[in-house]
């Protein structure tokens, strides 16, 4: 007999009170580890989309004239055509202190060409990079594989009147359309993609590029220091973060991920009083027991112990028990919140210890005012019947 | 020197503007070996003067010394401590722990002793054979009758050994077989060399006890 044996009894004995404890507390801490879970997920999909899936870093011309848009990313001047960048150069990019951090650079060059009757923006592309940034391209027909192949802009394909496996003269030379995009919405719909080498012919830029953007693994680096590395391989060139995106994404993946601690919070908070409510209905049913314990001798330390004990072991297993069902949870959660239907997810041994810690912690903390208030019963009033 | 010195002790409680004096200067010496019976009517201040010679309720003034200590002067925990080492109780509806066996019940008070389990559970085992329970061991207390649960309630008093035995209306909840099955207990546990001192309202458990203390509104009538 140790006053574990008093606590652990005293469990076995009131099991629906203790399962009802038990379950409150498991529910609280399982809708902590699914939200929590939940938002490590999403943020790790997101990050990886944000790897995967377009560029966040420019480098452009270094420029003095006026901005030109393109896509909703600043390009180097309104003049182009007079300022460009050595294609050799893009190698350096690849020999910055961050290298391992580049997914990949797409290098472009622009120019304006006549087809048919219409001004069109060709832009020249390595469509093995490109297409692995744009992965939201919907190609109908095929990406281009020979020199010869155009890829163009749905725009572009209602503007000339011309779809997958038709035909176009640019100066003089026949391409053959492999594929039109779907609308995108963005400038894409309305430009001309060759691969980089027949434009660069095309346009008598041979060598040249007018821009490069760059994918970084930016969930493990600071993509401004990457920017200030490859400023200082390009000195030519003026390299900067592509704001809108990185920001946009982390600013609403950080507004998902406040909700998610404060719903945390508020649903710790409520286990909390569950736990409050329970042990203290708990202890003022035990008030004859515990008047027992402290007439034949059981210190005020001995009680907390017990109750703080009972308290101790409901917590341990809603702990344990909140993390399988807040596990069980997000998983169930994750294909419905995730954009991406692969997000897989995260199994934390962080979260595993820190939820039974959490547990522990709420269950220990909202049972010392009962311990307390156990411990102090005064044993005659406790007894009655003395 | 007596093994208990209660002198000149008062008890009064406050109940808004009412002011109760549940013991008026009560002065009584027990002789180690002694089995004192306590009678008195309702109201009388029985109980309350065994709660305050269990050290579980401060006289507002007076002294209670066992064994040459003055109880209510040790400070903070250690009057805990004196209950555990020194003193037994067996209350009136028993009130054993429902969860535990009847050994687990006996252990009770073991379980703030630095012992080892199995010297806990031979004390226990030896304490209830004692009251003849000995074959009862790991019975719950809803699976003994009211007598059997006085015994293990007794048993549990004392297991620890204690000086001084103190029992509040032990037969108060019992049929009057099963009464003098218990006081003949207390007196065998007397005979043995305990101090027992008993609270009750039968005077027929008078006959067990070597002296009887009325009490009246509060003070010693007759010792």
């Amino acid at each position: 007999m140790k006053l574990h044996t008093i606590s652990i009894n005293n469990l076995k004995r009131r099991k629906a009170k203790m399962a009802f404890l038990t379950v409150g507390l498991t529910v609280g801490i399982a809708t902590i580890v699914t939200l929590v879970t939940l938002t490590r997920s999403m943020s790790s999909d997101i990050e990886r989309k944000m790897d995967e899936f377009g560029a966040n870093i420019l480098v452009t011309p270094q420029s003095n004239g006026l901005s030109m848009n393109y896509g909703g990313i600043s390009l180097g001047g309104v003049t182009f055509d007079q300022r460009e960048i050595r294609e050799e150069d893009l190698a350096k990019i690849k020999t910055i202190t961050n290298h391992k951090n580049i997914s990949a650079v797409a290098p472009k060059v622009l120019g304006g060409i006549k087809i048919g009757a219409h001004d069109v923006l060709l832009v020249g592309v390595n469509f093995d990079s490109e297409l692995k940034m744009k992965q939201w391209w919907k190609i109908f027909g095929d990406a281009p594989k020979a020199d010869s192949e155009l890829l163009i802009g749905s725009d572009t394909s209602k503007v000339l009147n011309v779809s997958t496996g038709d035909t176009v003269q640019i100066k003089g030379e026949t391409f053959k359309v492999a594929g039109v995009l779907d609308q995108t919405g963005s400038q894409d719909d309305s430009l001309v993609f060759a691969s980089l080498r027949k434009a660069q012919k095309v346009l008598n830029k041979e060598g040249v590029i007018t821009l490069a953007e760059v994918a970084a693994l930016c969930s493990g680096c600071p993509i401004g220091d990457m920017v200030t590395q490859i400023a200082e391989k390009l000195p030519d060139a003026k390299v900067s973060a592509i704001q809108q995106v990185v920001e946009g994404r982390l600013k609403a993946l950080d507004q998902f991920k406040r909700f998610s601690y404060a719903m945390a919070g508020v649903v710790g908070f409520i286990g909390s009083l569950i736990v409050f409510v329970t042990m203290m209905g708990s202890v003022n049913e035990r008030t004859v027991e515990i008047g027992v314990f402290r007439a034949i001798g059981f210190r005020k330390s001995h009680i907390m112990r017990i109750i703080l004990l009972e308290a101790a072991l409901v917590s341990l297993l809603a702990g344990i028990l909140g993390y399988a069902v807040g596990m069980g949870g997000a998983k169930l959660a994750l294909p419905f919140m995730a954009e991406s239907k692969n997000a897989h997810l995260i199994w934390d041994t962080t979260i595993a210890f820190g939820s039974v810690g959490l547990a522990l912690t709420l269950g220990v903390l909202a049972s010392i005012y009962p311990a307390l208030h156990a411990s102090k019963m005064d044993p005659t009033e406790a007894l009655r019947a003395l | 020197m007596a093994l208990i010195e209660i002198k000149n002790v008062k008890k009064q409680y406050s109940s808004g503007d009412d002011v109760v004096e549940a013991l008026r200067g009560v002065d009584i010496n027990i002789e180690s070996g002694e089995f004192i019976t306590i009678m008195g009517q309702s109201g009388s201040g029985k109980s309350t003067l065994l709660s305050v010679l269990g050290g579980m309720n401060h006289p507002t003034s007076g002294e209670v010394n066992m064994a040459g200590v003055d109880i209510y002067k040790l400070p903070g925990e250690k009057l805990a401590d004196f209950r555990a080492q020194n003193l037994g109780f067996v209350f009136q509806s028993f009130h054993l722990i429902q969860y535990l066996t009847a050994i687990e019940n006996v252990m009770l008070p073991l379980a703030i002793v630095k012992m080892s389990t199995k010297a806990k559970a031979a004390s226990a085992r030896q304490a209830l054979e004692r009251v003849g329970l000995g074959n009862k061991l790991d019975r719950l207390p809803n699976q003994l009758s009211g007598g059997e649960q006085e015994r293990v309630a007794i048993a549990r008093a004392i297991v620890n050994n204690p000086h001084i035995l103190l029992a509040d209306e032990p037969t108060g909840n019992l049929d009057s077989k099963t009464s003098e099955e218990v006081m003949a207990l207390f007196r065998e546990l007397n005979d043995a060399g305990q101090t027992v001192v008993m609270v009750t309202h039968n005077p027929d458990n008078g006959k067990y006890s070597d002296r009887t203390i009325n009490l009246k509104d509060g003070r010693v009538m007759v010792q």
